[in-house]
């Protein structure tokens, strides 16, 4: 028997107070988002759950697309009949099929709306659940803690039957938060900063700084097809391209070689931070993690971090490089990370910068240098983009006449 | 013309040919340069291995490209054993593997490995006591050949991996370049078969491309050392234009693949019951083998006869396997199967591929019964 609808589980969400409604609308949005390619699909919102009522559209399909929004704890197929007692019973046994095996056990859970329906729950329990323990006599009846529930509604238009439990992605739907900055450097971290920020509910805009000819056009590139994999989880991306060439020549000449990296760090936390304002977001996220390299100490955290005062997120912060390294397997983004081009981060940096930069040293240096000017500069030439899901899309077709 | 050696190599579909060109010209950087024609390359690559790794149920981590099925039969067997010869040296094999596998393991047996070479019943299959006494605690390797080359035998997978549930640090092999397409390989992370070779050109993809899939774990040491392409284990560039048109031709083979298989399956019942009433033809193939490959015999005629006598009607068959065929050797697959000297000499292989035709079986029927009324006229009293 096939799934009519998807039902939607919130988790954290239905904790919220008095805007819960707004979170519910912005989470069936980006539902909607994502199903676009299912159009007749249609989403419906309630308080304590969303259904997506299929309409024909692939099961399959449109579940696979909303392990990917954020907001959803977990989703059940549900199965809908008519309103007789041999219909339900079949559903209830084409449901066990998927789930059952030798020795588990089960039980039925009736809720009714409709108390016109002929038989109450107490009778529907009892019923059902024979009906399914003779068509899987391996099965046992348990009333406590059984391995699977048969949950079954009995409405006015109709009984409504589901048991599988599919697990949705968790956090809070993207937008919720506000908006925040990310520094998308095109390395293994960044990428998946992004992606947990966007699962706390952070629409992200994507801050990538760029100097050719130091950096090419393939390590451009890369950082954008990064952005596209994490459209995935949300809508489309701002892909800011910040032309940073002229504040690195500018470093490199009048910075001693020891606090390059720091003054680097400092100039794009500059831009960034105006870009912010810019762009009315609320935050900026990078992908640092304390201890993993030379800048991300606590003394050289705080030399960059010095230069502003609006909230930096960290995600990573206290993650395991092999644990970062598995989130980006997850999300699509460690092959491409790992492709060798020179960013912006690796050209002019020495051997050995500082891990405990002076702040009092980095001001005197720094004093060297327009620092107003070159962030104008910087920020007056950005490029925006629009990173979309037709980019990855763009990326297959070139190969399908192909494959 | 009709063309029924498909078992040794397969005319190029013309899709895929153009396949071959398309890549050859629009995607020719090296998928190791670091320029936009090699990052191209590189991506085209591994959506190609991303496809393969799809179609055969494993994961794109797991699939690498060789040259050949005779590389992958050759890498696989001597990686494992230049990988796991300190914890043992004996490997166990048939006595009916393509001459990949056995001069491979003739070369090991030089260099002090045991090979211990399991005997086929009539059918052509292995006994699975004999593969259960077989098993020593320095056994590193077993490896089967999943569908015979020569007459089609099929190896009983499930029970194999079934015995080898209990020996986890044994590497199970097969060697399906003749099975894939045709009969069910199970394959993957819940499988037990750790590694399998297959072969581009028997399935209408351009020669020159081996897929080797090598379970995520499971060491074996590389043959070729180089510049490191296939994570270290092949190193060679890629040739990409063969390895994307074998992607495609594998997709265009697994396409309706029920439907194919039960196509060929008739195909091979219409040949075998258009000739089981001549008195004189012996078949070495049962019914149960792949249903792509018949090998059968006329009593006392050479095959090669009977292979020259068809191509005068523009029949293309093979003495058996067409690698041992031109060196003029008896089939080991028949005399390993009790067949005696004299019949086994007699047999040739019809091999059909998706695209022949019940036509063309019928056009083969009529021609074989004049040559068979000819040629059994010295039977005749």
């Amino acid at each position: 028997m096939k799934p009519s609808q998807i039902m939607v589980r919130y988790g954290e969400l239905s904790t919220k107070g008095k805007n819960i409604n707004d979170f519910i609308q912005l989470l069936a949005q980006n539902i909607k988002y994502a199903l676009k390619d299912y159009p007749k699909a249609k989403v419906q919102w309630h308080r304590d759950r969303t259904y997506i009522v299929l309409h024909g559209e692939s099961e399959e399909g449109v579940i696979a697309q909303l392990k990917n929004v954020f907001g959803i704890q977990t989703m059940s197929p549900v199965i809908q009949v008519e309103k007789t007692l041999e219909a339900v019973e079949q559903a209830a046994i084409s449901l066990a099929e998927k789930l059952q095996a030798p020795g588990k056990s089960f039980k039925i859970n009736t809720r009714r709306a409709d108390h016109d329906f002929a038989y109450d729950t107490i009778e529907l329990n009892r019923r059902i659940g024979s009906a399914v323990a003779q068509a899987y006599p391996e099965l046992v009846v348990k009333m406590n803690e059984p391995d699977f529930v048969i949950f079954v509604e009995v409405r006015d238009n109709g009984i409504y039957l589901y048991a599988e439990i599919i697990q949705g992605p968790g956090g809070m739907p993207v937008g919720s938060a506000g908006r925040g900055m990310l520094m998308l450097s095109g390395g293994i971290d960044s990428p998946v900063a992004g992606y947990l920020s966007m699962k706390r509910g952070i629409e992200i805009e994507a801050v990538h700084f760029a100097s050719p000819p130091y950096t090419s056009p393939q390590a451009l590139q890369k950082a954008k097809d990064l952005a596209a994999k994490l459209t995935k989880y949300g809508r489309e991306i701002k892909f800011i391209e910040v032309p940073f060439t002229e504040t690195q020549e500018e470093i490199k000449r009048v910075i001693p070689e020891g606090y390059i990296m720091t003054v680097t760090r400092r100039m794009m936390l500059r831009i960034t931070e105006s870009l912010m304002h810019q762009r009315k977001a609320l935050a900026i996220m990078n992908g640092e993690s304390l201890g993993q390299v030379a800048s991300q100490t606590l003394e050289s955290m705080r030399a960059i971090n010095a230069v502003t005062c609006v909230p930096i997120l960290r995600p990573l912060v206290a993650m395991d490089k092999t644990e970062i390294v598995k989130i980006a397997e997850e999300i699509d983004t460690f092959e491409l990370s790992i492709q060798p081009f020179e960013d912006c981060c690796t050209i002019f940096t020495p051997p050995r910068p500082k891990t405990k930069p002076h702040l009092d040293d980095v001001e005197k240096f720094e004093a060297a240098m327009d620092i107003d000017g070159l962030v104008k500069r910087a920020v007056a030439g950005v490029k925006i983009d629009n990173i979309g899901l037709e980019d990855v899309a763009k990326e297959i077709d070139a190969f399908e006449d192909l494959l | 013309m009709i063309y029924f050696d498909n078992s040794a190599t397969t005319k190029v579909t013309p899709e895929v040919l153009k396949v071959y060109e398309k890549v050859s010209q629009r995607f020719f950087g090296n998928p190791s340069s670091l320029h936009y024609l090699g990052t191209q390359a590189h991506e085209l690559l591994e959506s190609a291995r991303a496809q393969v790794a799809q179609i055969l149920h494993v994961k794109p981590t797991e699939i690498y490209f060789t040259s050949s099925g005779t590389e992958g039969d050759n890498w696989l067997i001597k990686g494992t054993a230049m990988e796991k010869m300190r914890f043992g040296k004996h490997i166990i094999t048939t006595q009916i593997e393509h001459p990949a596998v056995a001069h491979s393991m003739d070369q090991l047996e030089h260099l002090g490995f045991e090979i211990t070479r399991l005997s086929v019943d009539k059918t052509g299959q292995i006994s699975i006591d004999e593969l259960k006494q077989a098993i020593r605690p320095d056994t590193i390797l077993a490896t089967f050949i999943a569908v015979n080359n020569e007459m089609g035998a099929i190896q009983p997978l499930a029970k194999i991996s079934e015995v080898l549930a209990e020996y986890p640090t044994i590497h199970l092999m097969i060697d399906a370049v003749q099975a894939i397409g045709k009969i069910d390989l199970p394959l993957g992370n819940d499988q037990r078969i750790d590694m399998a070779v297959f072969s581009g050109h028997k399935f209408h993809a351009p020669r020159g491309v081996g897929i080797v899939y090598l379970k995520e774990g499971k060491q074996v040491a590389p043959l070729l050392s180089g510049g490191g392409q296939e994570k270290g284990q092949r190193s060679s560039t890629e040739n990409l234009p063969g390895i994307v048109a074998t992607s495609r031709a594998l997709r265009l083979l697994t396409k309706d693949e029920m439907k194919k298989r039960q196509h060929l399956a008739q195909l091979t019942q219409k040949l075998r019951e258009g000739l089981k009433n001549l008195p004189y033809v012996q078949f070495f193939s049962t019914d149960k083998g792949a249903p792509h490959i018949t090998c059968l015999g006329i009593q006392g005629i050479r095959g090669e006869v009977l292979v020259h006598a068809l191509e005068a009607e523009e029949i293309y068959v093979s003495t058996t396997s067409a690698c041992s065929s031109r060196a003029g050797r008896d089939s080991s697959t028949l005399l390993a199967m009790g067949i005696v000297h004299e019949e086994a000499e007699t047999a040739i292989r019809i091999s059909f591929s998706e695209y022949n035709t019940m036509e063309e079986v019928a056009q083969f029927l009529q021609a074989f019964k004049a040559i068979y009324r000819q040629l059994t006229r010295i039977y005749e009293k």
